[in-house]
C-alpha cells in the first residue's frame, strides 16, 4: 500500500472510534425499549439509523479534506460527521436530545449540523445533493479553495435531485464530489429492482464527467480513488461521481426485522466485515500490529465513552426552548 | 429617511433597482434562476442585472428548480446572499422539499448557529386567464411552513424597499409580486402599482403592514394587487357615506397583528380580501387576529373577500367571477357597515 502510514494509521483508528460509536447508539437506544419494543421510549427515541460496516466511504476522504471543506450526507450521517471531525460529545448530546447537543435538541440523528466542521445532513433522501452544489458555488465565488463532497445512497440515484445537482455541477464545473453509498438496498428494495444499470457511476458519462466504481467495501480502494477526485475538484477541474459497495451491516433502522435480506446474504455481509478485514490486513503488511490496535481499540473506545457520558450528564433544553431559532 | 422623488417607477423596475443596489454594495449578493440574464426574467425583476454584474453572479440556469434553489441553500449557509426566481409561485410542487423541509428549517435543526439568507422571487396572481397552474397566489401556503418569511409588496416604493431588507435579512424569505402589479408591457397593469421610487437606496421593514387608507366605519385587511382594489372600493364606499380603512399588509410572515387589532379596535369591523383560496390561510389568520385581540369591539361578524376554494379558471367570465373584485369588495363593506 502505497499510503503513508500515518493515513492508514488514522483511518483505522476513524473505523474504530466510528464503530464503537454505532454499538454504544444501538445498545444505550435498546436498553429502555426491552421487552415490548416502543419507538418513541427511552434515552434516544424516535428513528435511528446506524452505520456500521458503511465506515470505509467516510474515512477514505478523510486524510484529504481540508478545514472548511463542505459535507453534506444522509439520514445516516454518524460515520460521515465522525469522520469529517464533528465535535463527538456535541454530536452525541444531540442524539441524546441534550441542549448541549449541536442544535440544542432541535435537529436529532438525521439533522445534524456543524459550523466548523462544515456539515450538513437530511432526512430526505437525495436533499443534500444540491445543496452541495451551492457550497461549491460559493467557494467558487469566494474563492476559497474549498470543496464539497455530497453523500448519498444508491436509492438516491433514481431521484431528480441527483440528476439535477450533478448536471449543475457538470455544466457549472463545479468543486463537487459526489459519493454514492451503494448498500445494496434502499430500504427493502435491492438494487436491480429499482435501478436500470448495476453502477450508478456509469450514469457519469451522461454529465460528460468521470465516474469511479469502487468494487470492495476497502477504505484504502476508497482512500485512492476519493484523493484522486478531491484533487481533481481542488485543482477546479469540475465534478466526479464515485459508487462504493458497501454494507449496511445492521438493518435499515433499529428496531428492523431485517427479513427482505436473506441469511447467506447476512452471513457473507458479516465474513466481509470491513473493520475485521482492514485490521487483519494492516497486521498482515507490518502496519499496526494487534497489540496497537488492541491500544487504538482502548483509545477510542474512551473517547466515545467521554462523549456517551457527557450526552446524559447534559440536561434537558427548557421545554419552551422549543419556540427559539425559528428565525435568525 | 429616503427623499421625495417625482421620479415613478413601475414596481418590476424598482425591484431590479434594488437588487442592483445591493449587488453593487454586497460582492455575496447574486442572481440565478431561468432566463433571469439575458431576459432580464420572464417579469422584468432582473432587468439590466446581466449587463451590469455579468454572468457570474447573474445565472441563467436549467428548468431545474430543486437543483437551484437547493444550491441556493448551500451558497446562503456558506457566505452567499443569493436571490433565486422561481418565475410563478406554481411552479413549487416540483422543489417543495428544498423550500419547506430545507431552506426553512436548517436554522432551526442547528440551535441557531447556521443561517440561511437567501430569498426566493415568484410571481403571483391571476387575471389574465393563464389557467389553474400560472395564476394561483399560495402565499397562504408558504407562510403555513414555519421558518419563511413571506412579502408581498403592493407598489413600487415598498417594492425596492422590502426587496433591500429581504436581500439584507439572514432568513429565507419569500419575494411574491403580483403579475397584475408589476407594469408589464404586456399585461394590463393596475395603475396604482407605478409610483415614485428615490433613487437612492432605502428599506421598507419586513413586519409592518400599512394604513394604506384611513377610515372609521370597516377595516378591509388585504396584500398584493388587492390593496389597489379594495383603495378603488373604498372611493366608492366614500361616495356612499362608508367611511373605510385600508391596510396593506405587506408580509404575512412576520403578521402585523397589533396594527390589525388596533384598526379593528377603531372601526368595529372587519373585511379581509384574500386573492388566495379562501379555506385555511390568510383570512382565516387576520380574522383569529382580530377575534383575540378586539372581540368586543366588533360590531359585525368579519367577512372575507377571497377566490373560493376551486383551481383558477380559464375562461374570462369564470375567472372574472371567482377572484377578489372592487364590486365584490364595496358590496360586501356595504352589507356589513348596513347591517
Amino acid at each position: 500500500m502505497d499510503i503513508p502510514k500515518e493515513h492508514l494509521v488514522d483511518m483505522y483508528e476513524t473505523m474504530v472510534r466510528i464503530r464503537r460509536f454505532e454499538e454504544r447508539i444501538r445498545e444505550l437506544y435498546f436498553a429502555d425499549k426491552l421487552p415490548a419494543f416502543d419507538i418513541a421510549a427511552g434515552l434516544i427515541p424516535g428513528e435511528m439509523h446506524l452505520s456500521a460496516g458503511q465506515e470505509p466511504v467516510a474515512v477514505g476522504m478523510r486524510p484529504h479534506l481540508q478545514a472548511g471543506d463542505a459535507i453534506t450526507a444522509t439520514h445516516r450521517p454518524h460515520h460521515v460527521a465522525i469522520a469529517q471531525g464533528v465535535d463527538l460529545n456535541k454530536m452525541a448530546a444531540e442524539i441524546f436530545g441534550r441542549e448541549t447537543g449541536l442544535g440544542h435538541g432541535k435537529g436529532g440523528h438525521m439533522h445534524l449540523f456543524s459550523v466548523e466542521p462544515n456539515f450538513g445532513c437530511s432526512g430526505i433522501i437525495g436533499e443534500g445533493m444540491p445543496v452541495a452544489v451551492g457550497a461549491a458555488m460559493a467557494f467558487k465565488a469566494r474563492d476559497t479553495g474549498n470543496i464539497a463532497l455530497s453523500y448519498f445512497g444508491e436509492g438516491a440515484a433514481n431521484q431528480g435531485a441527483f440528476h439535477e445537482s450533478i448536471n449543475l455541477a457538470a455544466l457549472w464545473k463545479l468543486p463537487v464530489v459526489f459519493i454514492c453509498e451503494d448498500n445494496a438496498y434502499a430500504i427493502s428494495v435491492p438494487k436491480a429492482s429499482s435501478t436500470a444499470i448495476p453502477d450508478n457511476s456509469d450514469r457519469a458519462s451522461a454529465y460528460g464527467i468521470p465516474g469511479v466504481l469502487v468494487p470492495e467495501n476497502d477504505p484504502v480502494a476508497v482512500y485512492e480513488v476519493m484523493g484522486a477526485a478531491m484533487d481533481r475538484a481542488r485543482r477546479g477541474d469540475g465534478p466526479s461521481l464515485i459508487e462504493v459497495k458497501t454494507d449496511r451491516l445492521w438493518g435499515h433502522f433499529e428496531g428492523d426485522a431485517d427479513a427482505y435480506r436473506s441469511d447467506d446474504f447476512k452471513q457473507d455481509m458479516n465474513e466481509r466485515d470491513p473493520l475485521i478485514v482492514f485490521g487483519k490486513r494492516l497486521v498482515e503488511e507490518g502496519v499496526l500490529s494487534e497489540a496497537e490496535q488492541a491500544a487504538i481499540t482502548d483509545k477510542e473506545y474512551a473517547t466515545v465513552e467521554a462523549a456517551i457520558d457527557f450526552a446524559m450528564a447534559s440536561p434537558y433544553p427548557a421545554p419552551e426552548a422549543a419556540l427559539n431559532d425559528v428565525f435568525a | 429617511m429616503t427623499t421625495m422623488t417625482d421620479r415613478k417607477l413601475t414596481m418590476q423596475k424598482a425591484i431590479a433597482e434594488g437588487i442592483a443596489q445591493e449587488m453593487a454594495v454586497d460582492p455575496s449578493v447574486f442572481v440565478m434562476g431561468e432566463d433571469v440574464g439575458v431576459y432580464g426574467g420572464i417579469f422584468g425583476a432582473t432587468e439590466g442585472l446581466l449587463d451590469k454584474f455579468g454572468p457570474e453572479r447573474v445565472i441563467d440556469t436549467p428548468i431545474s428548480e430543486t437543483g437551484f434553489i437547493g444550491a441556493a441553500v448551500g451558497a446562503a449557509i456558506n457566505g452567499m446572499r443569493p436571490i433565486v426566481e422561481l418565475m410563478f409561485v406554481d411552479f413549487f410542487g416540483v422543489c417543495m422539499d428544498q423550500i419547506y423541509n430545507n431552506m426553512a428549517k436548517i436554522h432551526y435543526f442547528s440551535g441557531g448557529t447556521i443561517s440561511v439568507p437567501a430569498v426566493l422571487t415568484t410571481a403571483v396572481g391571476g387575471g389574465y386567464s393563464d389557467a389553474g397552474q400560472h395564476s394561483q397566489t399560495l402565499w397562504g401556503l408558504f407562510a403555513h411552513v414555519p421558518g419563511l418569511k413571506v412579502v408581498v409588496p403592493s407598489n413600487a416604493y415598498d417594492a425596492k424597499g422590502l426587496m433591500i431588507s429581504a436581500i439584507r435579512d439572514n432568513n429565507p424569505v419569500m419575494y411574491m409580486f403580483h403579475k397584475g402589479a408589476l407594469g408589464l408591457g404586456w399585461m394590463v397593469n393596475n395603475p396604482h402599482a407605478t409610483g415614485p421610487v428615490p433613487e437612492e437606496s432605502y428599506t421598507v421593514p419586513i413586519g409592518k403592514a400599512q394604513v394604506a387608507r384611513d377610515g372609521n366605519d370597516v377595516t378591509i385587511v388585504t396584500i398584493g394587487l388587492s390593496v389597489h382594489k379594495a383603495l378603488d372600493a373604498a372611493a366608492l364606499l366614500e361616495a356612499d357615506g362608508v367611511s373605510a380603512e385600508v391596510i396593506d399588509l405587506r408580509s404575512l410572515i412576520p403578521l402585523d397583528r397589533e396594527t390589525i387589532v388596533a384598526s379593528v379596535q377603531k372601526t368595529h369591523r372587519l373585511l379581509v380580501v384574500d386573492e388566495d383560496y379562501q379555506s385555511f390561510g390568510m383570512s382565516g389568520e387576520v380574522i383569529t387576529t382580530a377575534v383575540q385581540g378586539a372581540f368586543d369591539y366588533l360590531d359585525a361578524a368579519p367577512v372575507r373577500v377571497a377566490t373560493p376554494d376551486i383551481p383558477i379558471p380559464y375562461s374570462h367570465p369564470l375567472e372574472t367571477w371567482a377572484l377578489p373584485s372592487v364590486d365584490r369588495i364595496v358590496a360586501a363593506a356595504t352589507e356589513m357597515v348596513s347591517g
